[in-house]
This record gives C-alpha cells, sequence and structure tokens, in this order.
C-alpha cells in the first residue's frame, strides 16, 4: 500500500514544519502548544461530553452500556475550493439517487433500459414491494442523506458509500464544533471556519416542505426513535430538541380516522410528518413484520393516502445498497445525462463468477464487504487481517457470494491526531450530511471520523474509531 | 404533551424525592444508634427505619437479622430494593434521559452528574463513620436539582407533573414515618398530650428536617400532640400533609387552566385539601392517628393513579 497523503503536511512530516495551506494558521498554533496543555484540553473535552451526556450504546457490550465516542481536539479543515467541488458532486449525487428510487418504484425505466440487471432489484430485501406506485410528497425518498467520503491525495475523493436510509451521527458534528468553541475560542477567532449550527434550521425547514399539502395550519413535526436503549438515542433527543418536535416512540403512536396521532397529555393529536430513526421493519407490523408487535398498525395505510409523511420513504434502503452502489455512476448518467462528479471505488459484486474469481485471489490486498452490513460488523480488511481472518471469510464469501462486495484497499488520507505519546497521523473519512426538500441543503461540515488505532482503516466507533471536528473554511 | 412524558417527569420528580426521603431515614436510624439507650436494644430503630421506609417484608426475604451493615447497604445501595438511594437515582435519571428535551440543561445536568458521581461511593469499603458524607452529598445532589428545576423551567404543564411528583412522594414519606414511628415512640396513648424530653422524638423531627422549625413554631419542648399537629396540619411547614396538598391543588389547578378541563383527580384533591384544613389534631386523635393515617396514604395512592389516567400516563 502507497504511503497515505496527510491533510496537514501533503507528502511531508510534521516534523518538517511545511503544512498545506488550509492548515497553515492551525499548524503554526499547535507548534505553540506544549504537549501537556494540549493533553490537558483533551480530558476537559471528555468531561464536556460526559457531562452533557453525549454517549453511545454498543451493541453486544453489556458492561458498558453507554461509551463515550473518543474526540479528538485537533480539527480536520477542508479548503472552501475543496468544498465547493464536494458540495457540486454531492448535490448530484443525493439528486440523482432520488431520481432513481422515484424510477424503481414506478415504471422502473432503467430496468427496462437493462442499466441494472432486474433481479438486483426484484431479489434484493432493500426493495419494498408495498412502495410500488406509492407517491411521497414532492417525489422524494430519501430527505437525509450522508454521503461517506475518503480522500487519498491531493485532489482525489471517492464516495464509499451512500446512507440513504437512517443516517446518523449528525449531533457529532454540532457537538464536537460547540465543544470546540468552547476549549479553542481563538483558533475560531483567527480561522474562518464556516458554522454548522444551521442543520437543525434547515432540517426543519426540510420536514417543513415535504409535509402533506392539504393541512389547515403548521405541520406537527415528530421523531420517532426505538427508545433510550438505541445506541443514537441521543442524536434523536438532541434533533428532536432543536428543532422544537415531538420526541416519540412507537407506543406513543396509533392510527385512528385515517390520520396519525400521538397520545398526548390532552387526548389524540395529529401528527403530519415522521422523522423516524427505526427501519422499515419496525414502522408498520400489518405491512412490513407481521409477526412482530412493534411499530404502528396502520401507519403504512395512511402514508399511502398522503396523509403523512414518513422521513426517509420506506425502501429508501434500495439506494445504499451494497450490490447497487457499483452501479451509482450509470445511474446518474441515465436520470441526469451528466458524468458523475464524484468517483466511484471501483467495485468488485462476488455475484458475478468473474468479479468473485478475481475477490478469492486476491482476497488479502482487499476490503470486503456484506452487501446489508454497517458499522464496520462484517468486513474484512485484507491487508489489516491475519492470514487465518482472510482464510475463514473465503469460506464465508464462497458459501453465498451474493452477498459480497469487494473494493481495494484504498490509502485514506490522514490527520494529526493527539495519541499518548503526542501527535501522529491517523486514517480518516468525512460523512457530509445532505438535506432534501423543496431544495437542497447541505451543511459546510461533516462528521470525520478517525481510526484511533495506528494504521488501522475502520473509523466505524464500533470498532474503536473517534471523531474530529470538520472545518470548512470560508473564502 | 405526550402522555408518556408526563408520566417519566411525574415519576422523576418522584424519585429525587423519594432518593432524599430514604437518606433523611437512615440519617435518623444512624443517630439514634448511637445513643445511649440504643445499646439496650440496637436493632429496635433500624426495624422501624425498615417499616418507615416500607420494605420491611424485602429486606427479609433476603437477610434474616438486622445488621446496621445489612440496613445501611439495603436503603442506600441495593438495586434489589426498588426504593433504595440507588435505585431511585437510576430511575430518576433514566426518567431524566428519556426527556431530556422536555428538562432544562440545568436539571439534566444536575440529575447526570449525580448519577456518575454516585458510581465513585463503593459500598463494599463504606465505613459506617463516612455515612454522614453519603447522605449529606444524597441531600445535596436532591436540592440541586429541585434549585435547578424551580429556577430554570417554564412554568407549564412541564413544571405542573415535577410538582405533583414531589409532592405526592412528599406527603406519602411524611404520612409513613409519623404513622411508624409514632407508635414505637409513644409508651401509652395517654401520654400524647404531655411534654417529653427524648432525643428520640426529635429524631422524627430531624427525619424531615423539622426539628428547628419546630421551636419557631412552639417555642417549648416537645409534645407528641404538637408533633403530630406539625407535621399534618401546619400550612407553612413545606413538609407537613396540609402543605403537600396545597402545592397539589395548586399544580392541578394550573393543569386545569393550561388544558382547559378538569378531572376527577381535582375534585378529590380539593376533598383531601380541604379535610386538611377544617380538621384539628384533637379531631385527629379522637378519630385515631393510624387510622387516619391509613386513609390519607390509601387518598394519595388513589389520587396518584387519577392523576395518570386523566393525563394518559400510560397511553
Amino acid at each position: 500500500m502507497p504511503a497515505a497523503f496527510d491533510e496537514m503536511t501533503g507528502t511531508g512530516t510534521l516534523a518538517s514544519g511545511s503544512a498545506r495551506q488550509p492548515y497553515g494558521g492551525l499548524a503554526d498554533w499547535i507548534a505553540a502548544q506544549p504537549l501537556e496543555a494540549l493533553q490537558r484540553k483533551r480530558t476537559d473535552a471528555e468531561s464536556v461530553f460526559r457531562r452533557t451526556g453525549i454517549t453511545f450504546a454498543v451493541y453486544g457490550d453489556p458492561k458498558s452500556a453507554e461509551r463515550l465516542i473518543p474526540f479528538d481536539i485537533i480539527p480536520r479543515i477542508i479548503a472552501a475550493n475543496e468544498w465547493r467541488r464536494l458540495s457540486t458532486g454531492i448535490e448530484q449525487r443525493v439528486r440523482a439517487l432520488n431520481a432513481f428510487m422515484h424510477d424503481i418504484y414506478h415504471r422502473q425505466e432503467i430496468l427496462k433500459a437493462g442499466r441494472i440487471p432486474e433481479e438486483l432489484i426484484i431479489n434484493n430485501s432493500a426493495f419494498v414491494p408495498e412502495m410500488l406506485g406509492v407517491n411521497p410528497a414532492l417525489g422524494i425518498y430519501s430527505h437525509i442523506i450522508g454521503i461517506d467520503l475518503v480522500r487519498t491525495s491531493e485532489n482525489e475523493f471517492y464516495v464509499l458509500e451512500d446512507n440513504t436510509r437512517t443516517p446518523s451521527g449528525v449531533s457529532y458534528m454540532l457537538e464536537n464544533r460547540e465543544t470546540m468553541m468552547q476549549l479553542f475560542p481563538e483558533l475560531f477567532a483567527a480561522n474562518r471556519v464556516a458554522p454548522v449550527d444551521t442543520y437543525p434550521e434547515d432540517l426543519l425547514k426540510t420536514l417543513v416542505s415535504v409535509a402533506p399539502s392539504n393541512l389547515d395550519d403548521d405541520p406537527v413535526i415528530a421523531v420517532l426513535t426505538p427508545g433510550l436503549y438505541n445506541s443514537a438515542y441521543y442524536e434523536h433527543s438532541f434533533l428532536a430538541d432543536q428543532m422544537g418536535a415531538e420526541l416519540v416512540e412507537a407506543y406513543d403512536l396509533v392510527v385512528l380516522d385515517g390520520a396519525l396521532q400521538m397520545k398526548t397529555t390532552q387526548g389524540l393529536r395529529r401528527v403530519d410528518v415522521l422523522y423516524r430513526r427505526v427501519d422499515d421493519d419496525y414502522l408498520d407490523p400489518l405491512v412490513f413484520r407481521p409477526d412482530s408487535l412493534l411499530g404502528v398498525p396502520g401507519l403504512f395505510d395512511v402514508y399511502r393516502a398522503g396523509r403523512v409523511t414518513i422521513v426517509n420513504a420506506p425502501g429508501a434502503g434500495i439506494a445504499d445498497d451494497k450490490a447497487i452502489y457499483s452501479y451509482i455512476p450509470q445511474i446518474i448518467e441515465f436520470y441526469l445525462g451528466q458524468q458523475p462528479i464524484l468517483k466511484n471505488v471501483p467495485t468488485y459484486n462476488c455475484r458475478n463468477a468473474s468479479d468473485l474469481t478475481y475477490v478469492l485471489e486476491h482476497m488479502a490486498e482487499l476490503v470486503v464487504k456484506e452487501v446489508h452490513g454497517s458499522g464496520g460488523y462484517g468486513m474484512l480488511v485484507g491487508p489489516a487481517a491475519t492470514k487465518a481472518e482472510v482464510e475463514a471469510f473465503r469460506d464465508k464469501v464462497k458459501a453465498n457470494p451474493n452477498n459480497y462486495i469487494a473494493q481495494p484497499t484504498l490509502a485514506l488520507s490522514t490527520c494529526p491526531t493527539l495519541v499518548d505519546g503526542g501527535l501522529a497521523p491517523r486514517h480518516l473519512d468525512l460523512r457530509p450530511f445532505v438535506l432534501i426538500g423543496d431544495k437542497v441543503r447541505l451543511t459546510p461540515g461533516g462528521l470525520t471520523r478517525v481510526a484511533l488505532r495506528e494504521g488501522s482503516l475502520v473509523v466505524n466507533s464500533s470498532q474503536g474509531g473517534g471523531t474530529k471536528d470538520t472545518w470548512i473554511l470560508q473564502d | 404533551m405526550l402522555g408518556r412524558t408526563a408520566n417519566d417527569l411525574f415519576w422523576l420528580a418522584r424519585s429525587v424525592e423519594r432518593a432524599e426521603n430514604m437518606a433523611r431515614l437512615t440519617e435518623v436510624g444512624y443517630r439514634i444508634m448511637m445513643l445511649p439507650q440504643a445499646a439496650d436494644n440496637p436493632h429496635q430503630e433500624w426495624r422501624s427505619t425498615l417499616a418507615s421506609a416500607g420494605c420491611t417484608d424485602l429486606y427479609f426475604a433476603k437477610y434474616d437479622n438486622v445488621e446496621t451493615k445489612h440496613v445501611v447497604n439495603f436503603l442506600l445501595f441495593d438495586p434489589d430494593n426498588p426504593s433504595s438511594v440507588y435505585s431511585c437515582l437510576a430511575n430518576a435519571r433514566r426518567n431524566a434521559r428519556a426527556q431530556r428535551i422536555a428538562i432544562t440543561r440545568d436539571m439534566w445536568e444536575s440529575m447526570n452528574s449525580a448519577w456518575i458521581d454516585f458510581a465513585g461511593f463503593n459500598p463494599d469499603t463504606l465505613s459506617v463513620n463516612e455515612l454522614p458524607r453519603v447522605l449529606d452529598w444524597v441531600k445535596q445532589r436532591s436540592a440541586l436539582y429541585r434549585g435547578a428545576m424551580l429556577n430554570t423551567i417554564l412554568r407549564n404543564d412541564t413544571y405542573c407533573f415535577s410538582q405533583l411528583g414531589t409532592f405526592l412522594e412528599r406527603g406519602d414519606n411524611t404520612a409513613r414515618i409519623l404513622d411508624v414511628k409514632y407508635y414505637v415512640l409513644l409508651p401509652s396513648i395517654g401520654l400524647v398530650g404531655t411534654p417529653v424530653d427524648n432525643e428520640q422524638w426529635a429524631a422524627i423531627l430531624r427525619s424531615v428536617t423539622a426539628h428547628r422549625s419546630y421551636r419557631w413554631v412552639y417555642k417549648e419542648n416537645y409534645r407528641p400532640a404538637n408533633i403530630a399537629e406539625f407535621l399534618i396540619l401546619n400550612p407553612q411547614m413545606p413538609r407537613s400533609l396540609r402543605y403537600c396538598y396545597s402545592e397539589i391543588t395548586g399544580a392541578l389547578t394550573d393543569l386545569g387552566h393550561i388544558y382547559g378541563e378538569t378531572h376527577a383527580c381535582h375534585t378529590d384533591s380539593t376533598v383531601t385539601a380541604n379535610n386538611l384544613a377544617r380538621l384539628s389534631v384533637d379531631e385527629i386523635f379522637a378519630m385515631g392517628l393510624h387510622e387516619f393515617l391509613l386513609e390519607f396514604t390509601s387518598c394519595n395512592a388513589k389520587l396518584a393513579a387519577e392523576v395518570s389516567s386523566a393525563y394518559n400516563f400510560t397511553g
């Protein structure tokens, strides 16, 4: 694997003292800080997070029901011109993704044109046939999308995946900034950092813009959470709070008189827009999981009748399926007639015999992922795995090739990160959050995740990843 | 407001109040254990503490005998005891976390940091001498939380449900302390009007932090009848039954205004409040203190159920 591109020093090193232009001010400031001062600030940051209760749960770890995501105080910086290019590419991508979903749940032109194999959609568990012919407000399926980007050189960014179902992490983008501004006001005075705190307002505007059109009064917005013990509960309550929306669980809701209603201290009240942070399966047991008691019976009928908007729409997962991912360049071209601005990582679909042969032969060099996996679970990073791990994974892929894709291991960019011995480069990715309603709204920022273990390329918080504040500089 | 939110706010306030009451009860038991009389029957006091706390059966399901170490652990740290300080704080913090968007940042942070700091006490190594420090800590944290609530929250339905939780719990607690302790201490009902000079009587008052205010009001030594009057009927004493009911009817009246409708809980709480305003302590003794308190706690429990059903606490 080639040496990684460092976002602060380029191809130089920290010691050589040369910083890339956007990092110039920060590098000078760091040089003037004694290590102990930085470490003290790190401890301060942790206590802020703990007191505020910004925690997440790790599945399968009963010992610690709530943990902090490690926060690194060295920010990650993106120049204004870099961000402009990314924004244009992101906007292009989310428009194409929504056009794709509308087509898949209506005329399916792209299948008829033979641009995507039909069985990839029809046999896909993320495809929801009940959505066929449904017309969501403004024709939008995925209103909130998190695009995972990685950088590999001065000018190369790749989209690693699109999160079109219920992307999480935006509360960290906001709280990381809040914490940084408390700890380092002098840095914000010296650098022109674009604010991110417009996100909740933009989210609210987006949700209001897709409310059912026949309302007499302001739409009632509710955030649907699986509850207190969900790993992202903090974020659900944070967003509801920031928007002044209700935070509801399924059993607070009931369908009556053809409307979605919530049970309040004054009886039932109508809900117009449901920003759900639960999976499709837990929306309506009558439609999605007949065996389950979870969800709101009858919700889907109200939705289909256009009397409530569900955000993101059921079935939106079809656009972020890892097997669909490799077709995104064709999807952009098909619906928008444009060349993709952001690059896709070359992807091997193990369902194709020739791809499978290649993957099995080169497994030790590749990143292999489950088609429906997420959170860094069920994946193999070939170059970092032991021989035994590679062999074990090879058996899994052989047993069920349709379930896997593989990609070359990218040399993810690094950024200096405060570790025990001082500053050291660690690999990063970036998840900007984009909102799609009456228009596309993109907050200048995102969630930067950092792999804290030396050399590791897995940035997920469930796998020992941390986060950084992300600065988009203004001209 | 969601019915579930109202329920969580009610129980958040109730749990904080109960944690504080458990600390006060434990403090009284601890003080009496140090008195010379306690040497004759060291366990009597802990038995009445357990009875006041309403967890005698649960304790004896777990332990065969009364021992200071066990009782303290049971009342403060035992997750199996739903009324232990630990359980109350866990429950309060769970409710606060579930409703952090309904409560203010000050309320959340005081609750969250109480929960984080409580984990710093180690029941296995805690010596009896350190007990006062722990009990003071609990009282301070409860005061801090309640202060944060009173200073920062809007006087809307959030406030009303919090007040209802606090004062329904407090009234219940005062009534139980009075009921249990009174008969332990009063050798004969004939002595009810005579002055007594007994540190143990001060303990009743102390358990509701009223030993000094008693003297401000009565300016004389403890008389059992005065103590009962003070804790039941005094409108100024913030833990008396009458005071609790003036807060309860106040909160319910506010809710009636905010929501524009009243329920059974409005009528019933007014009946109880009027009784407490009308009765004299002599009349209470004439009908029997124990019978009176029993009637009160059952009305109090009924009122909590009526509030829950009026405001759709469980959907």
